[in-house]
Formats: structure tokens, C-alpha cells, sequence
């Protein structure tokens, strides 16, 4: 699957494993499930590692572990299911995790510039999707309302201070 | 009113351009109708019936003159000819092509206007008191913070696929005329023991399957802490809400599930972290700002005594009528608050013609009003008139067919579409209005049994707020056929209720007996000024329900 | 009990207009649609229609039962009646005024 990170198409470097399937020496994704059973374990490697959220699952449990991850992938069962949007703001703002968040399943062009606001930088996208797609998507609103985990200026601040 | 910015306005074109985005890639077929079904309903565009249907956001119930004639215009360029005021102070139009939509919006946006958010899982229009800024009980006009809270909620990034919709309104009076309680987030502007204004803040709230009244979960939220309240909530619930049932999925259930200590517990938790960050602090600045553009108008400086009106109110009889239901007393000397009823008898509720829209604009310019409002009761209020205007008033808009001296009587019923229109209907509503209206069209008889609140939903979905009428009637479905259930004693006022069935359902034809049954029963019994609905409290519906289901020994 | 026969229905995108499968088309009269005697019929024609789909004619194509007496076709759920007609509370709009059908679109 083609991963879009900071507006270019990069290669995935980390493979998702399975449950019960052997380990590989490189950057390893495993499910939520399996972190909390094999932790001691994987924390220990000497490799990158990855936790992957279904869409029930709060980063919460990953609490201070965060900061021993490289990637976060955050599943969209269907682009309705917004909970992950919730998710990337937990791991930005609670947990400070600093790592790569990324979206994984079914979302929307549509939803991208959100995903982005919340602090997702990484995503799975269909084949179709170009980085012109990308880039537009993130253009579309010029002004945003709310402060969120980007940090953008808000419509209030550049009300307040316009020439900064 | 709220004046846009260059910020304001650049969202809604912007919006409008995205939109016209999507439609063409849905015409394209690079977007499913799955996938552009939550995109357009977010830009407040629902596939109905006979076609698609725009339901245009009117933010607390506020319109402008230039609004309105755009309004007219959109019912003549791309309807046919006339708009629906609903029950979240909306405008609705029922003839709309998708095709034609970018265009509509585009014209909307002229006039600051849109459809965002006005369907969707998202956070919908915040609705507020339709007197707000004019009725004597107020304590602080909540459009002000209804305007803040626009503003935080519109395309916010978190909570635009919530498990379900996400209704606010706020109330600045003692009296609670925007139905708080039935909100999933409901506000009361409120006075602590300091002296200082403050939030108390509902949750839970809902119509639909399962009614509930809202839980207290915020006693008293400063204002400066308002948003990163309200911001709060929304995490909890997207977390939290469910998302396996359709039917359970508003926050009503969660906040039921939890109970309101746990759900207290896990909004104070991220209150607090939100708080801490500063992020969505309110400045005191930034509520002044805000309160500015809801300064109310330069009120002359009149006596309330005046003569013209009262001298008008004995002459015209039509006139004494009217002021009787339609005038509400004003904070302001010599001025008064009127309603335009969108109910006359055997009409259509809510609806107005292209021409009315126009003529309404043309009223309120003629006597230097800046603004009317849409009631969530499908009803227009004039909040800042002149009693000495009045007659004249009136006497326009007795020409326009918008003087109907019934507002909160017996007639003046709240309609949903229903299956006239509505593809989620299992039964008519409009016309079991019309037959209720025509039965007791009779003014006389009408002022006699006085407040009466009659809602009609067509389906369980509630958009007709039944479960909060003193009256409210369920349209079903029974093997394809349409059935009424009746149910007594609800209330969407700070005495808030959920009104209670009183058994099996009416048919069409029975059901407007089954109500004028019923109203019978508080004729017979009510005791002193007792309303419709203290008789019912009083006494319980046994009497009612005997009385409604009188001749169906056969069916028991 | 005797078998209803079924119509097969879907609202045009472009317009959101109410249309009726008819030997391959879709026409906008309930009197002008096909009625499907059987059930087989009737799921092909509703496969059939999948194409519309595709091609971004229409939306959420379905099939509705009705009754053809003296070869008037009568919807048996009132829903069916009303989207063939109109809203009964105004007789001057929808199919049932004299409004002619848009086939520009």
C-alpha cells in the first residue's frame, strides 16, 4: 500500500506482523494485543517498533511505552468510524508521543485535512491516490476555527494579531 | 446580528468550493454514493422522497432582511417557490437538484449564509431563545455564546464523524424557550452566588426512540472555560459513544450507560488537561467582541403606555385577537414582541412563499427593524416592534396570510414533514395537522382551552418534538398502513417532561377524535387557570386515555 | 395469499427526480414501469440495474410491492403511493401536477 508521509510517497519501512508469527529483524508493527502480551520482549529489541490500534482500542494503555515507539498506525474501519481522530490528538497532546502516527483501512480524501489537524502524518492510501490529491486536500479550507494538534494559528489569532 | 469577517466569509467559500469538488467527483464516480452520502449531509443535503431536500443552517434563529430575500430567491431560482421553517430554527427546501446545489451555496455565501453542518454526525446548528435580546426575563442574550460556540464547533477536525449528530441550545432566561433539557448539550445561562454569569451545562439530553432529559454534568463552567467544557464533552463522546447501533449511538445512551457521576468524572478529567493547555481559553476580550455585534438595537426611549395601540386593540377586533396570543411583553418600554404564526388554519405549518420571504424583508425594513427570527416551534418572531407600529404592522401582515392569531393555542401545531416529504417517515403528519387545525378552528373555542401544545412526528426519529408536546402524536407504521399514537403531558420548557403514550395507536381517521377527546377531558376537569398540560399532571391520564379510546371495547 | 407483483424504483442523481425500471430504461410514471410477476424477474431486472448505479444515473435502486388492478398499478405501502404522486398536501407539485418530467438531465 502506498504510504504518503509529509506530502511525499515514501518507502514503508516496517512490516506488520501477525499475531503468532515470528518476529523480523527490522522496524515491526504488532497489534495492541500482542504489545501488551510480548512487551518485555519487544521493548527489548534492538529495532524499531510499531503498535497498531484498532478503532476501540485507546492509546491510553500504551501510556508511557509511547515514547519507546516509532509508529502509532491508528485503523479506520470505516471513514465513518472517527474515534481515530480522537486518537491521534491523544497521542499528540496527553501522551506527547512524537513518533509517526499513522492512518491505516478506509478514509476519505475529504477527511485528510482533518486527519492531518489531529496529528496524523503518515497515511495508507488507496492506489489512486496522487500527491497532487494530497496536497489539494490539505489546501482546500484556508482558515481554520480551532486550535488543534498542528498547531496552526486559528482564524481567532490571526484576528488578534494580523501581521505576525 | 453577527457580521462576517474576510475569516468568516472565507470559510464559507471555501466550503462551497470543496463541496462543488465533491459533486463533481460523485458525478465523475471517483466518490460512491456511500462515500458522498456523509459529505453532502454535512453540507446539509439529504436525498427525500420526491427529491433532494437543502436544509439551510439559520444559527440561532437569526435572519437579516438581505437573508430573507435571498431566501425567496433560492425558493424561485431553484425550488419551487417556497420554503419549510423547522423544529432547530432552519430553513428547509424540498426540491433542490444535487447538480444545482454548488450554485445555490455560492449564492447563499452572498449573503453569509450556508448549509454546513446542518445534517451529519457532526456538531449541528446551535439553536437559542427566538426572544433572545428582548424578553424581560433574560438574564444574558445567548446568542453571544451560541455565536462562540458556531464558530469552535464549524468543520472542527476532532468531532466531524461523531457516532451520530450532536444538537446544542442555549438559554439566557428563566424561562427556558429553546428546550435545553432535550438537547445532547444543553446550557443555561445562570447566576452563581457571586453575582457572576455563568454556565450550567446538560447533557444527554434527546428525543427520537429512547427520550431522555439532559443531566446536569457542568454546575456552574466560567465563561472564559465554556469551549474547553464543551470541547470536553465532545472527546468523551467520540470515544466513548457507540458506535455498533445506529440506535444507540447518540450521547443520551452513554450518558445513561455511565451514569452522570462517571460521565462528570471523565468530562472534569479532560476539562482540566484542556484547561490547563490554555488552548481554548475564552478571553474576556474575545466575549465582549462577540457581544458586541448582539448589542440590542438604540431603543427610543417610549412610554409602554400607548394610546394608538390600545385605541387599535378596542376598534379592530381581528387586531385585540391577535395581540391576545401573538404579543409577548418586551424589556424595553413601548416595545413589544411579536409572533408571525406560520399555522393558519388548514395550512401547511412552517411553510412560506417566496413572496412572503420578500414581503417579510420589505416589513422589516419599512419599520427599521434589522431582524427577525425563526422559533424552533416553525413560528417568525419580530423581537425588537414598536407597540405604536403594530397596527400597521399587523394590518401588512394580515394581507400576507401571516396573521393567524393563534400562537401556543390548540392550532398552532409543530409538523414534521412527515411522509409527504421525508423518506424516514412511516406516516403523514402534515395532513393530521391540518384535519386537528380545521376541528378546532373556532377562535373563541380555541381561546378557551389556551396553551396547548400539539407536536406531530411522522416517524421516531422526533423531528416534530412529540415526546415534548403537551399533545404529541407519533405517526407508525403498521404493515405499510399509517397509525398515530398519542401521548400526553410532555414539555420542553425548564419544567421539562417526556410525554406518555396512552396506549394503542389511532388511525388517520380516529386520531383527530382521539385529540379531541382528550382535550374534552381537560375541559371537563380543569380546575382554576389550569393549562392543557397542569390538568394532565394533575390527574394522570387515566381519564384521558378512557376518554380517547371510548367505542373500542371491541378492540381491548 | 396471492402473490404482489413488484416494480422496481430508484431516484435519479443528478435531480434526486423519483424513476421507474422499464424494459432496460427508466421512465418517470409509476403507469409506464414494468411490473414484475415473479421474483427471478424481478432480482435480474434489480442486477440489471446495478449498471445505472455505475454509471452514476442513479441512486439505491429497490424493488416495491404492488397490486395491478384493471391494469392500474396500486403501491401497497402508502410510501410507494406518495414518491409516485406527490406530496398529497399539495396537488400542485411533483408528478401528479402537470409539471412536465426534465429529461434534459
Amino acid at each position: 500500500m502506498p504510504l504518503i508521509k509529509n506530502g511525499a510517497f515514501v518507502e514503508d519501512s516496517f512490516q506488520t506482523v501477525a499475531d503468532d508469527a515470528e518476529l523480523t529483524s527490522n522496524g515491526t508493527i504488532v497489534s495492541l494485543a500482542r504489545f501488551q502480551k510480548d512487551r518485555e520482549t519487544l521493548l527489548a529489541r534492538n529495532a524499531p517498533l510499531g503498535v497498531r490500534l484498532q478503532s476501540s482500542e485507546s492509546p491510553e494503555v500504551l501510556g508511557e511505552d509511547v515514547q519507546r515507539l516509532s509508529v502509532v498506525v491508528l485503523e479506520f474501519p470505516k471513514f465513518r468510524d472517527g474515534r481515530a481522530f480522537s486518537w491521534a490528538r491523544m497521542l499528540r497532546t496527553r501522551l506527547g508521543f512524537k513518533g509517526e502516527i499513522r492512518a491505516s483501512g478506509h478514509f476519505l480524501y475529504d477527511q485528510l485535512a482533518y486527519m492531518t489537524r489531529v496529528g496524523i502524518d503518515a497515511f495508507e492510501v488507496r492506489e489512486n491516490v496522487t500527491l497532487d490529491d494530497f496536497a489539494r486536500a490539505l489546501g482546500e479550507m484556508t482558515y481554520v476555527y480551532q486550535p488543534s494538534a498542528d498547531g496552526r494559528r486559528t482564524i481567532r489569532d490571526l484576528r488578534a494579531h494580523p501581521r505576525t | 446580528m453577527y457580521r462576517y469577517d474576510e475569516f468568516d466569509a472565507r470559510v464559507v467559500a471555501d466550503r462551497v468550493a470543496q463541496f462543488r469538488y465533491q459533486v463533481e467527483r460523485r458525478l465523475a464516480g471517483e466518490l460512491t454514493e456511500d462515500e458522498f452520502k456523509p459529505l453532502r449531509l454535512m453540507n446539509g443535503l439529504y436525498l427525500q422522497l420526491h427529491a433532494y431536500m437543502l436544509r439551510i443552517a439559520v444559527p440561532y434563529g437569526t435572519l437579516a432582511p438581505k437573508q430573507l430575500r435571498l431566501l425567496a430567491h433560492i425558493a424561485r431560482k431553484y425550488d419551487k417557490g417556497y420554503g419549510h421553517f423547522t423544529t432547530r430554527q432552519n430553513i428547509q427546501f424540498n426540491w433542490i437538484k444535487l447538480v444545482d446545489v454548488p450554485d445555490a451555496l455560492a449564492d447563499l455565501a452572498t449573503v453569509e449564509m450556508h448549509a454546513i453542518q446542518t445534517s451529519g454526525n457532526c456538531i449541528r446548528n446551535v439553536t437559542a431563545d427566538h426572544f433572545a435580546g428582548a424578553a424581560r426575563d433574560e438574564l444574558e442574550d445567548p446568542r453571544i455564546l451560541a455565536e462562540i460556540v458556531r464558530q469552535w464547533s464549524t468543520l472542527h477536525p476532532e468531532f466531524s464523524f461523531l457516532p451520530r449528530k450532536f444538537k446544542i441550545a442555549v438559554s439566557g432566561s428563566e424561562h427556558d424557550r429553546a428546550a435545553v433539557k432535550f438537547h445532547d448539550v444543553g446550557i443555561e445561562i445562570i447566576k452563581n452566588d457571586k453575582g457572576e454569569i455563568g454556565y450550567r451545562i446538560y447533557a444527554g439530553g434527546g428525543m427520537g426512540r429512547t427520550p431522555y432529559i439532559g443531566h446536569v454534568v457542568g454546575d456552574f463552567v466560567a465563561k472564559p472555560d465554556i469551549l474547553a467544557f464543551l470541547e470536553a464533552v465532545m472527546r468523551v463522546y467520540n470515544q466513548s459513544g457507540r458506535r455498533d447501533n445506529l440506535f444507540k449511538a447518540r450521547i443520551k445512551i452513554l450518558v445513561n450507560a455511565l451514569g452522570p457521576e462517571e460521565m462528570r468524572k471523565q468530562v472534569m478529567r479532560e476539562f482540566e488537561e484542556i484547561k490547563a493547555s490554555g488552548a481554548l481559553d475564552v478571553p474576556a476580550e474575545e466575549l465582549a467582541r462577540i457581544a458586541k455585534y448582539f448589542a440590542p438595537p438604540a431603543f427610543e426611549a417610549l412610554s409602554d403606555d400607548v394610546p394608538g395601540y390600545e385605541a387599535a386593540r378596542r376598534s379592530n377586533a381581528a387586531f385585540r385577537a391577535w395581540t391576545k396570543t401573538n404579543i409577548a411583553a418586551h424589556r424595553a418600554p413601548g416595545y413589544a414582541i411579536a409572533t408571525i404564526s406560520l399555522k393558519p388554519i388548514g395550512g401547511v405549518p412552517g411553510d412560506a412563499t417566496h413572496e412572503q420571504l420578500d414581503a417579510l424583508a420589505d416589513l422589516l425594513d419599512e419599520f427599521g427593524m434589522g431582524e427577525l427570527r425563526v422559533s424552533h416551534e416553525q413560528n417568525l418572531v419580530l423581537p425588537h416592534v414598536r407597540k405604536k407600529d403594530l397596527p400597521a404592522i399587523f394590518a401588512k401582515l394580515e394581507a400576507l396570510g401571516l396573521a393567524t392569531p393563534n400562537a401556543g393555542l390548540v392550532t398552532d401545531i409543530i409538523a414534521c414533514p412527515g411522509l409527504d416529504y421525508c423518506d424516514l417517515a412511516n406516516a403523514r403528519s402534515i395532513p393530521i395537522a391540518q384535519e386537528i387545525s380545521k376541528r378546532f378552528a373556532d377562535l373563541d373555542r380555541q381561546h378557551d382551552i389556551g396553551e396547548l401544545k400539539i407536536k406531530i412526528s411522522g416517524c421516531i426519529n422526533a423531528c416534530g418534538h412529540h415526546h415534548a408536546g403537551h399533545i404529541g402524536v407519533l405517526g407508525v407504521d403498521k404493515k405499510g398502513v399509517e397509525y398515530y399514537q398519542l401521548q400526553l403531558g410532555g414539555s420542553g420548557a425548564e419544567d421539562a417532561s417526556i410525554g406518555e403514550v396512552l396506549g394503542p395507536a389511532f388511525d388517520k381517521h380516529e386520531i383527530v377524535d382521539a385529540v379531541e377527546g382528550v382535550v374534552g377531558v381537560y375541559l371537563e376537569r380543569r380546575e382554576k387557570n389550569e393549562r392543557f398540560l397542569d390538568t394532565v399532571r394533575r390527574v394522570g391520564i387515566e381519564p384521558f386515555k378512557e376518554r380517547a379510546y371510548q367505542g373500542w371495547a371491541f378492540h381491548i | 395469499m396471492a402473490q404482489t407483483d413488484q416494480i422496481l424504483t430508484a431516484n435519479r442523481l443528478r435531480d434526486g427526480e423519483v424513476v421507474y425500471w422499464s424494459r432496460g430504461r427508466w421512465v418517470a410514471a409509476l403507469d409506464a414501469a414494468e411490473v414484475f410477476g415473479d421474483d427471478p424477474a424481478a432480482k435480474a431486472a434489480l442486477k440489471a440495474a446495478d449498471a445505472s448505479v455505475q454509471d452514476r444515473t442513479v441512486v439505491n435502486p429497490y424493488l416495491f410491492d404492488v397490486r395491478v388492478e384493471d391494469g392500474v398499478r396500486h403501491p401497497v405501502k402508502e410510501r410507494e403511493i406518495i414518491r409516485a404522486a406527490g406530496p398529497t398536501v399539495r396537488s400542485d407539485l411533483g408528478k401528479q401536477s402537470s409539471e412536465a418530467f426534465d429529461v434534459s438531465l
